[in-house]
């Protein structure tokens, strides 16, 4: 390497640091919470009765899965002013971060439900339960339980791609990246130390979900 | 000058052979660069297989947009010019090794250690060991986790666009700035990307359906 890196641009650039990485946090953990929901809503779908709603699932599901993230996002992002829709970026990195991480829930929660052993189904059905009350009550916890891992790096995954926001101003983590090195020069240290952050950011949110899984999820009852 | 739909389309066709091309050349370099990877990341001695952890989940933890900005500033430092491409192919090669290697480790770990007693028992060294009997085992079991990082890899291409690779998605900013049709450009390149993944994503689910 040569030259030495310089960090004395570090301590004035921590409060930018702070606020970007709050906000990244703040994008995943809404959509991650959006997305999750719709995930189980999605996974449901696509065990429908109805044939149509089967295919639409699995339509979005692919459709997503085969395409970029930003592609995405600008078809969002650069789209909706052209018939008159102008929203916040942060609204429009929200809905497309829940769009994708939904695509791939919808996956993964799915695989959750078809582990479920269908002898708890019938059993459930057995002793009275509706078939929605055995869905939310009997398959859908022993389903989360299993997929759960998969989920939470699914999640830290969509954490990572969402630097890509930083594309259409969304004030995150990456994009106060871009505002120091443009500031100090110095993009090759700005984007090494933002890079340690993301790393620790994800270490820190995979042992946040996996213990608060474990928790609020699977305690009592398991 | 007005654009039809053709010369839309026609010009996102001709920027998608940079985005074949680059995918093929780093997912070449990264199964290169992540077998080296995975030797070190299985060996017995620590000294050899600590810094592959590290190398793994530093490629594994850090967004591949963060990568390219490194490899790109990083380029001048280590006396090379600032060049687009050779950041996309060397950012996207890094970052596939680390992935591949974590991905062939599994397919390691999953085989039985009879597997390398037997090859031991051949009188066949380390190495000989690994590359008659582990790997060929190890890349057939591991076929639909490849392809499948494959897929993540063609549609990792589209960021290289933002350190000023002439790619697909950069060719629709420049159309889009052009004609204003939004909608139109990057529904054309989301197309454009979905024909390239969906056939390898249809391979992955057909070899998964095959092993279950």
């Amino acid at each position: 390497m040569g030259g030495n890196l310089d960090f004395g641009w570090l301590g004035d650039a921590l409060a930018a640091i702070g606020r970007g990485a709050a906000t990244t946090i703040l994008m995943i953990l809404v959509s991650a919470v959006i997305g999750g929901v719709l995930s189980v809503l999605g996974a449901a779908g696509a065990r429908s009765r109805h044939a149509p709603v089967r295919y639409l699932v699995a339509a979005y599901v692919e459709l997503i899965r085969n395409t970029p993230f930003i592609v995405q996002m600008f078809f969002i992002f650069f789209g909706l002013p052209s018939v008159g829709l102008v929203l916040n970026p942060l609204v429009v990195a929200i809905v497309a971060i829940t769009i994708n991480l939904t695509a791939y829930g919808i996956e993964i929660v799915g695989a959750g439900l078809d582990a479920v052993s269908s002898g708890q189904k019938e059993a459930g059905l057995a002793l009275g339960l509706r078939s929605r009350q055995v869905f939310i009550k009997v398959t859908l916890p022993q389903a989360l339980r299993v997929i759960f891992p998969a989920l939470s790096s699914q999640i830290i995954i969509m954490m990572l791609e969402s630097a890509a926001v930083s594309q259409i101003a969304v004030k995150e983590l990456t994009y106060e990246a871009d505002l120091i090195q443009a500031r100090t020069f110095l993009p090759f240290e700005t984007y090494l130390v933002v890079a340690l952050i993301y790393l620790v950011l994800s270490i820190i949110l995979r042992r946040l979900l996996l213990s608060g899984g474990k928790r609020f999820l699977f305690g009592g009852a398991a | 000058m007005d654009f039809t739909l053709w010369d839309i389309v026609r010009n996102l066709l001709l920027a998608a052979r940079w985005t074949v091309l680059l995918s093929i050349v780093a997912f070449i370099g990264g199964g290169i660069a992540g077998l080296g990877i995975l030797l070190m990341r299985i060996d017995s001695r620590k000294w050899l297989r600590r810094p592959a952890e590290y190398y793994i989940g530093l490629f594994q933890g850090t967004p591949l947009l963060l990568q390219l900005f490194l490899v790109f500033f990083g380029l001048p430092r280590i006396g090379l010019r600032i060049d687009p491409w050779l950041t996309a192919v060397l950012g996207l090669t890094l970052c596939a090794s680390a992935f591949l290697a974590e991905i062939w480790r599994g397919g390691v770990e999953a085989l039985p250690r009879g597997q390398w007693d037997a090859g031991a028992s051949l009188g066949l060294h380390y190495l000989k060991q690994l590359r008659l009997i582990i790997l060929p085992q190890v890349f057939s079991i591991t076929r639909a986790p490849t392809v499948g990082f494959l897929v993540q890899l063609v549609k990792s291409t589209a960021l290289t666009s933002i350190i000023g690779f002439e790619e697909l998605l950069r060719t629709a900013n420049a159309i889009n700035n052009a004609t204003f049709q939004p909608f139109v450009v990057y529904g054309c390149v989301a197309l454009i990307f979905f024909a390239i993944c969906f056939p390898l994503t249809r391979y992955v689910k057909a070899l998964e359906k095959r092993k279950a």
